[in-house]
């Protein structure tokens, strides 16, 4: 784990390279995470992959509704001779859900991230074959936002219940 | 689907309090009795005999979809050990099985798969939900999963999150007295009906529902 | 009979001459084929498209999705506590470690201390979880494989493990036995014997059911030298855990960066040569009787003490308690109802599960249900890799691969 100075130094390198490559640092319950821009992505990616973070082990996709941008994508990086671990996130708006797909660069990121457009709706421009992967192919919407309905049966208590006269409403 | 009906006697409740009456008194003669024996007696010898051999040599569908299968599993392992009962016998063929076990959770891209093969599955056959999953929408109640008695008529169903193996196999025994006493309880008297039938999708209006693609192409998975 | 059938007509419009012209591009060769999602070699409900040329696989796609069941989103609806049973099934052969991935992160994101029993605790259980997960991997790959009694046997020790599994906690599988803070509760007395009498027994059995495989030689044929796959390729498609030390890596996280007192055990790490099929089958066959180690070790060491932390306001207090303190019966209730807030922020909290790298990312907003819980499951990332193994092999070799790969289809589609 880089540990805050180590972010901080990090951050700086990155951002000397191009500066506005990373927004923010977070260091919390000594984790690190990187803040970028969508556009940066691919080449902050290659940047840590030169620092020795060289394998991606998980991008996985959240909603932060009712806070806007709503759509967050996360990177998790590991240096497996170092053991370090570093996190990298970005936030995009529903409205232009566009974010650079690193899939040509970190062949890992395939599935995952098609289980992310699946689930939250964010188009990886450049993925080789972005379609959905968990549900049916003609699915609408997409599940995990948080404005979706979870769906479901009403549970009926009762066997009056079902006929409509549950005596316990 | 299709459910195959079949013929039966017009139930009209005067016409058979009339037909009872003259059963009691005895004036119930020659082709009237023929037919009101024919229609009582549920199981000759020969019905008999026939539903003993299915009730004891069963052949179930391999058909795991999660959890509930490894109980399933381990129910053909040695502790519990169906093949006492005779239904070690798993068939990978629906066609060759005539009981299948819904063991694990039924997600809605799951449930045309498992409607497709029991229809393919020949009379007469049986369905067990095993678990709460596919008995009803179990622990998880969202948009993903659909309970089995909502798109295939079920037979038995066994409640447990995963049912023990000793639970699946009261259930299992539950189905076989069912058999070896009168099939035609539950699901087909009430909708009369003899079974079900697949109907062959049309390749043009259905692509998915074939097996072999045009070479190489993949995308319509 | 006058009438032509429909079968007939089309028994007979089948033209046989075709095959004698030339075929004028490789393509007319290949042929794309649907195995599953029902079949009886893909361990559960997997589809594969699989294009072949005669009987060698060209290319792969696995299509996954067919026991989605939106766990991450019923998860959301439930509080911390509740959401335990839930996010155990998804890797359903691997409960404890789904268990203990989602409570290791919200005790980080509680800043929570776990008593030195409650980790020990943990560990036995993880242990004798990944001993269970590899019987039952070893079973029905055999099984595919032809080697039918293997089965029985792995199942056999399986049943040992589980009534250890139904002493502690009460249920066989999916036993929420892990929970924030600790365990559920203490072992029973005679617990640990009948744990010792497994253990002397199981190094034992893992040598016969190595003298049955070991040097069999259809086991050696269908699977020594058969689809291997290179380190780094692994390393870029992600791919961890036995698969990843089958071709000479030995990343194992209880090693590289231990968590619940892994690092007080001594154990080694089995490592394979080649990255074949037959090393992929060994080094499993390694690991449980290295996680046997283990279990001895934990069970040599087990110290006194609580088994789940102090904090009143993670963990329900001792059921005696409620009769005299009133403190105890409001955490109680508060516990019971709402469940307990957890201070907002976003932690990823990797463990070593029985097929990788299983990790659980939790979100928390400040109230007492997670906004996100996803768990990076080592078998959706593994799957990936399936495509380059099997290329230019046969059918029957993508069959052993499958199984050599231990993909379950709970921790894929989740």
């Amino acid at each position: 784990m880089p540990d805050a100075t180590g972010l901080e130094l990090l951050a700086r390198e990155l951002r000397e390279t191009d500066p506005d490559s990373v927004s923010d640092t977070e260091f919390f319950r000594e984790k690190a995470a990187l803040h970028v821009p969508p556009k940066a992505i691919r080449a902050v990616l290659e940047l840590l992959r030169g620092k020795g973070f060289r394998a991606l082990m998980s991008v996985h996709g959240l909603d932060y509704y009712p806070e806007e941008p709503r759509l967050g994508v996360q990177y998790e990086l590991l240096d497996m001779t170092a053991v370090d671990r570093i996190t990298v996130k970005l936030r995009v708006p529903t409205d232009q859900p566009h974010v650079d797909s690193v899939t040509p660069a970190w062949p890992t990121a395939d599935h995952q991230e098609r289980e992310v457009y699946d689930m939250f709706g964010v188009i990886f421009d450049g993925h080789p074959d972005l379609r959905r992967i968990l549900m049916p192919e003609d699915y609408e919407g997409f599940p995990q936002r948080r404005d979706f309905p979870t769906g479901g049966e009403p549970v009926l208590f009762t066997k009056d219940a079902a006929h409509g006269e549950d005596y316990t409403q | 689907m299709e459910i195959v009906r079949r013929e039966k006697v017009p139930d009209d409740f005067r016409v058979r309090q009339m037909r009872a009456r003259d059963m009691l008194r005895g004036e119930l003669e020659g082709d009237d009795l023929e037919q009101y024996v024919q229609e009582r007696i549920i199981t000759t010898t020969l019905d008999k005999a026939v539903s003993w051999a299915r009730g004891n040599s069963m052949f179930p569908l391999t058909f795991g979809l999660a959890c509930c299968a490894i109980e399933m599993m381990s129910m053909v392992g040695s502790r519990m050990d169906i093949g006492r009962f005779g239904f070690e016998a798993f068939r990978a063929s629906p066609r060759q099985a005539d009981m299948i076990i819904l063991s694990g959770r039924i997600s809605i891209k799951m449930a045309p798969v498992i409607r497709r093969i029991y229809d393919q599955m020949l009379e007469p056959k049986f369905a067990l939900a095993m678990g709460a999953c596919s008995s009803s929408m179990g622990v998880f109640n969202n948009y993903a999963i659909v309970p089995a008695d909502k798109f295939m008529p079920v037979d038995v169903h066994i409640p447990g999150c995963p049912p023990r193996p000793e639970a699946l196999v009261h259930g299992i025994l539950k189905l076989r007295s069912k058999v070896l006493e009168d099939p035609t309880l539950g699901w087909r008297e009430r909708y009369n009906a003899v079974g079900t039938e697949e109907l062959v999708a049309d390749p043009a209006a259905h692509p998915a529902a074939i097996n072999v693609f045009p070479t190489g192409d993949t995308s319509g998975a | 009979m006058s009438e032509v059938s429909e079968y007939r007509r089309q028994e007979e419009s089948v033209d046989l001459s075709v095959r004698t012209q030339p075929i004028e591009s490789p393509e007319q060769e290949l042929l794309t084929l649907n195995m599953g999602p029902h079949h009886p070699a893909t361990h559960g409900v997997l589809r594969l498209l699989v294009t072949l040329e005669g009987e060698v696989v060209r290319d792969l796609k696995p299509v996954i999705g067919y026991v989605h069941t939106g766990i991450e989103k019923t998860a959301e609806d439930k509080s911390y506590w509740k959401v335990i049973p839930v996010v155990e099934r998804m890797d359903y052969l691997a409960y404890y470690f789904n268990a203990m991935a989602f409570c290791g992160a919200v005790e980080t994101l509680l800043d929570l201390e776990i008593p030195k029993r409650a980790q020990y605790l943990r560990v036995i259980h993880l242990e004798l979880n990944r001993i269970m997960s590899h019987l039952v991997w070893l079973g029905t790959s055999a099984l595919d494989l032809g080697a039918i009694s293997m089965f029985w046997y792995c199942f056999r020790e399986r049943e040992t493990i589980l009534d250890l599994f139904e002493m502690s906690s009460g249920q066989r599988m999916h036993t929420r036995y892990i929970q924030v803070g600790g365990v559920f509760e203490d072992i029973p007395s005679g617990w640990e014997a009948k744990c010792r009498a497994f253990l002397a027994d199981m190094p034992n059995r893992i040598d016969q059911y190595g003298d049955l495989l070991n040097r069999n030689e259809i086991v050696l044929r269908r699977l020594r030298g058969v689809c291997p796959l290179d380190e780094q390729t692994l390393l870029d498609l992600g791919v961890t855990g036995p698969l990843l030390r089958a071709a000479g890596n030995p990343w194992d996280l209880r090693k590289a960066a231990p968590y619940s007192s892994y690092d007080d055990f001594e154990f080694k790490i089995p490592v394979g040569t080649q990255g074949d099929n037959y090393d992929r089958y060994a080094v499993r066959v390694a690991e449980m009787k290295e996680s046997v180690k283990i279990v001895q070790q934990a069970l040599d060491g087990l110290p006194e003490g609580p088994y789940i932390t102090d904090d009143r306001k993670v963990a329900l207090p001792p059921r005696h308690e409620l009769a005299t303190s009133m403190e105890a019966l409001i955490h109680h209730f508060k516990l019971v109802t709402e469940g307990f807030r957890v201070p907002p922020g976003e932690v990823y909290y990797p463990i070593e599960g029985p097929r990788g790298e299983l990790a659980c990312f939790v979100r928390s907003d400040g109230s007492s249900k997670p906004a996100r819980v996803h768990m990076r499951d080592p078998s959706f990332v593994n799957l990936q890799a399936t495509a380059p193994m099997v290329r230019d092999a046969y059918i029957a070799d993508l069959i052993a691969t499958l199984a050599m790969l231990d993909p379950i289809l709970g921790g894929i589609d989740r």
